[in-house]
């Protein structure tokens, strides 16, 4: 059986949370460039620059893209066949983001309980792990820093069957128009639709590690995708101060639900849609 | 959009009404930061009849919390965070003086009725423009609350740091001005 010890989790996650800090991926990098020729309006322009110019002294300096550098969020997919050596997997991964966050410079923002006594960790650990087990002797780690300005303005809505793709629509842009400028716009909008409540929060968490430029592979999601983008930017959001450009793109991932529910939930990611990506 | 307008602290209530809605500044001179918890505290201080830790009288605050500095630097990332987290202790904020704040979001109808009275300015700098805001700040020293960390009050020293007028001191606001244009959405259309 394969080993892997968790000092290489450790080290992993650490270099991980620095890079997702300061280098905002390709994809993002250029759907917010295309904005640019795109936006209409001349304000909008001006903070599109101002984001644009952002990216690229973050990735040249390496400094945090934004201040806030998140909690730190974890998909991991964990093979059967793989035998973690040499402590505790949980443990490990927080001490990569305790390394990380330190030795990166990074804004520590998260408190140990959250109404009587907020009081900051001091190393912006736990993480929020969600593990999958699946065949194979691998691990592979997906870290998404998420900023709580936009997740602030994210939500689920409990539909039902008779709502249909109309009402999936309607409660997407009930919830952006709520969000409005608040979520540091352009956004990236996550969809989850089905599972219940707390799947389809999931799903709509993980739909913003897919690139913006990839559609969902079945064609009437693909199509809802396009649509709902459409849709968010005619809202005139744009970039803040009003525009063209409120989102970059829709992702909607789905999956199997009960016979009376059609639960759907929104994450909105501001232009900020930090990754890390790595396989041990 | 127009030519930037200069700013130089402190920031009195009679440059505050010259500026209207729309208008692009640079700020030169001193910003205090403070979100919040800091808010929290200072509003608790004054309920319990104590002074507070800074004078607000003609300054601006910028609602933030830093990365660390990495050596050798005054600071580190430092865009806005969202504003309306504040808008609890605003009003009595700005009765302590405070000419100008800047943030990013909506403000509540309380806060936009406490600006008329007291004459307050809200900017908005760009939400997630974090590395290149931080071009702007010479120096950062912290002012009260040490043990809030990132949270702390601090004394910003800043040089042409880029904000735009959203709500002027008659209550005009850009956020609906801007969008206007470009909004063809609607909800019965769906």
């Amino acid at each position: 059986m394969r080993e892997l010890d968790v000092k290489v989790i450790t080290e992993n996650v650490a270099e991980m949370c620095k890079e997702a800090a300061y280098y905002l991926p390709e994809d993002v990098y250029n759907g917010l460039r295309r904005g640019r020729e795109t936006e209409k309006s001349e304000v909008g322009k001006i903070v599109l620059d101002q984001i644009i110019r952002n990216a690229e002294i973050a990735r040249a300096e390496d400094r945090p893209y934004c201040q806030d550098t998140g909690m730190t969020i974890f998909f991991v997919k964990l093979g059967q066949d793989l035998h973690i050596v040499g402590g505790n997997f949980t443990e490990a991964i927080n001490a990569g983001i305790a390394k990380g966050y330190t030795e990166g410079y990074l804004r520590k923002s998260v408190v140990a309980e959250p109404l009587f006594n907020r009081v900051n960790t001091k190393n912006n650990t736990p993480g929020v792990i969600y593990t999958e087990i699946v065949p194979g002797d691998r691990l592979e780690i997906t870290i998404a820093p998420k900023g709580f300005g936009s997740e602030n303005k994210s939500g689920v809505k409990m539909l039902v069957p008779a709502d249909g793709v109309r009402g999936v629509k309607k409660a997407v842009m009930e919830i952006i128009l709520h969000a409005s400028m608040n979520p540091c716009p352009p956004m990236v909008v996550g969809v989850g639709i089905g599972g219940t409540m707390d799947r389809a929060a999931l799903l709509s968490k993980k739909a913003l590690t897919r690139s913006i430029d990839e559609r969902n592979p079945m064609p009437e999601y693909a199509k809802l995708e396009e649509e709902l983008l459409e849709l968010i930017n005619s809202t005139g959001i744009g970039p803040q101060l009003g525009g063209t450009t409120s989102a970059l793109a829709v992702n909607v991932e789905w999956g199997p639900t009960h016979i009376a529910g059609l639960p759907v939930a929104v994450t909105i990611c501001c232009h900020a849609m930090r990754h890390s990506h790595r396989i041990l | 959009m127009a030519e930037s307008i200069r700013i130089t602290t402190p920031f009195t209530e009679e440059m505050s009404r010259k500026l209207k809605a729309g208008d692009s500044v640079l700020i030169t001179g001193t910003i205090i930061s403070a979100r919040d918890a800091a808010h929290k505290a200072m509003t608790e201080a004054l309920a319990r009849g104590e002074k507070l830790p800074v004078d607000w009288t003609n300054q601006i605050v910028y609602y933030l919390g830093p990365t660390p500095a990495k050596p050798g630097d005054p600071i580190g990332s430092c865009g806005p965070t969202t504003s309306g987290r504040m808008d609890a202790y605003t009003p009595t904020m700005l009765d302590q003086g405070i000419k100008g704040m800047v943030g990013k979001g909506s403000r509540a109808p309380e806060v936009v009725e406490s600006m008329k009275k007291n004459g307050a300015t809200y900017f908005a700098a760009v939400g997630g423009a974090a590395a290149l805001i931080a071009k702007s700040v010479k120096s950062y020293t912290v002012l009260a609350y040490p043990e809030l960390g990132p949270e702390a009050v601090a004394a910003l020293e800043v040089v042409d740091f880029p904000a735009i007028v959203v709500i002027d001191c008659e209550g005009n606001n850009f956020y609906e001005i801007g969008q206007k244009p470009f909004r063809h959405f609607d909800m019965s259309q769906i």
